[in-house]
């Protein structure tokens, strides 16, 4: 690795102190199983590490406030699955979580700092967007709330100005029935990428939305509200077309994963299959 | 621009302080300054799981974690899993069941199974594929390995 210089602050006024006095050239560190990764081959550069593991505010877990859940920059993947009331709200992202790396990664790996490096291919992102999460952006003058697909505006490429950086994440407890289901298709599990990656829910009125990853440089949505899709009885060519129709949005490309056509195919095989997912979920009153 | 930095470290019971440029792995400094070569290093980028230690008794991959953001911390290497001249249970069953062919990623195996069964003491087959998911072996010994653990997991007490 070249060198770098290494700061932990203690706080969050010392944090935005740090990234305004280096300004690009300081990267933040959360879990590192990018970022080392990056320094290490040098895809990455950075003159400065900003260690946010020992700010103070951050909340070493998950918590439920006002209808919300709250995962802290420095929650890592591994604990977030530990919350039994987390697994049952939102099953869905537990899978796509459960999907990333191994254990010794997940031990590390921050739900956070899966949406903050903004791979096409993030595997938490299409059922972040889904259940409807929100990142929450911390700078010197306060905070904002940006929904998490526009937050991730291509590849590497985030909303974060000059100075900010991601507090936590919310994700709302749903309020209605809602039913989710995600899916992914790798080469080999827990060390390559996706080659497409979806989520999809069905709401109680008959709403089917779909989210679709790794098939374009943005997370791609969807929205059917024909009811087609949400009634598993309707016949299955009408199903099949009101799907493509949604797929059609992605721009898959041909890669050493994987040909655009196959991709595509790929969408309409598993979108089926999780929409069955979410059918059952929805059913069965889980979300 | 990039001093070193002091840093104080619980490895195996025993506490080190000592100083590291911050750029440097946990894993070289625990292979190349003190000496602890029993963690092995093969891709450097999280894949293969050789470099598997427990940090504050979580397993993580030593290639992925900076020395420096270890400080305070404490470490179990494949050196600290049992007493000085003794061996583990998973350690006795792979010798038992011919898990180890070439060795290199037993160190990494070992780790990942005692932090799988003090988890789970009995896990389904699928439960330890799960937990050895991020520990490649070239030569390929996982079924060995799988009945090692199992072995281990029908002994103790459910
Ligand atoms: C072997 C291996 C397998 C993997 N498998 C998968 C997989 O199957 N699916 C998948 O989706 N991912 C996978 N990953 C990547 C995954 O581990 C990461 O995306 C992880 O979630 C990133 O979190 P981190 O805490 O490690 O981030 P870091 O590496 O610390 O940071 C990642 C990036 O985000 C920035 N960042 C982090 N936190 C913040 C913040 N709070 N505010 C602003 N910027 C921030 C950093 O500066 C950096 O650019 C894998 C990685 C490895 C090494
Ligand atoms: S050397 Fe660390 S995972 Fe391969
Ligand atoms: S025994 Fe040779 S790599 Fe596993």
């Amino acid at each position: 690795m070249k060198p770098f210089s290494y700061q932990r602050p203690g706080s969050l006024a010392q944090t935005f102190d740090l990234l305004s006095e280096y300004g690009s050239s300081a990267r933040i560190l959360a879990g590192g199983t990018d970022l080392i990764v990056g320094l290490r081959q040098q895809t990455v550069d950075a003159s400065v590490l900003v260690d946010i593991k020992g700010i103070g505010e951050f909340l070493p877990g998950v918590a439920l406030v006002d209808g919300h859940f709250v995962i802290g920059a420095t929650t890592d993947i591994s604990r977030i699955c530990e919350y039994e009331k987390f697994r049952a709200t939102f099953p869905a992202l537990v899978e796509a979580m459960e999907t990333v790396g191994s254990v010794q990664i997940r031990n590390r790996a921050t739900l956070v700092g899966n949406v903050c490096n903004a791979s096409p291919a993030a595997d938490t992102v299409p059922p972040l967007a889904i259940y409807g999460a929100m990142v929450n952006v911390g700078g010197r003058d306060g905070t904002r709330l940006v929904p998490v697909q526009e937050f991730i505006q291509g590849p590497r490429q985030t909303a974060l100005r000059p100075g900010e950086f991601v507090l936590s994440i919310q994700l709302p407890v749903p309020n209605a029935p809602l039913g989710v289901g995600f899916a992914r298709l790798t080469r080999r599990r827990g060390v390559d990428l996706a080659t497409v990656n979806l989520s999809c829910s069905i709401d109680s009125v008959g709403t089917v939305r779909f989210a679709f990853g790794a098939v374009g440089p943005r997370l791609v949505l969807g929205v059917d509200r024909s009811g087609v899709l949400a009634d598993s009885g309707a016949p299955a060519g009408d199903r099949d077309a009101a799907l493509a129709n949604l797929i059609a949005g992605t721009s898959p490309r041909t890669d050493i994963r994987g040909t655009r056509d196959y991709r595509s195919a790929m969408l309409l095989v598993l979108g089926r299959r999780i929409l069955a997912e979410a059918a059952s979920r929805l059913g069965s009153g889980q979300p | 621009m990039t001093d070193a930095l002091p840093v104080v470290l619980n490895i195996n019971g025993l506490k080190y302080e000592f100083e590291v440029l911050p750029y440097r792995s946990l894993l070289d400094v625990l292979r190349d300054e003190l000496g602890l070569t029993g963690t092995k290093e093969c891709c450097a980028v999280g894949e293969c799981g050789a470099c598997t230690v427990h940090f504050d008794g979580r397993s993580i991959n030593a290639c992925l974690m900076l020395a420096i953001e270890a400080d305070g911390g404490s470490v179990t290497t494949i050196e600290g899993i049992a007493a000085p001249g003794e061996m583990t249970r998973v350690q006795d069953a792979f010798l038992e069941h011919g898990a180890v062919q070439c060795g290199f990623c037993i160190p990494g195996m070992v780790m990942s199974a005692e932090y799988l069964l003090a988890r789970n003491p009995h896990p389904t087959e699928q439960e330890t594929r799960e937990g050895l998911s991020g520990n490649l072996c070239r030569c390929g010994g996982y079924n060995r390995m799988l009945k090692a653990i199992s072995s281990v997991s029908e002994e103790s007490t459910p």
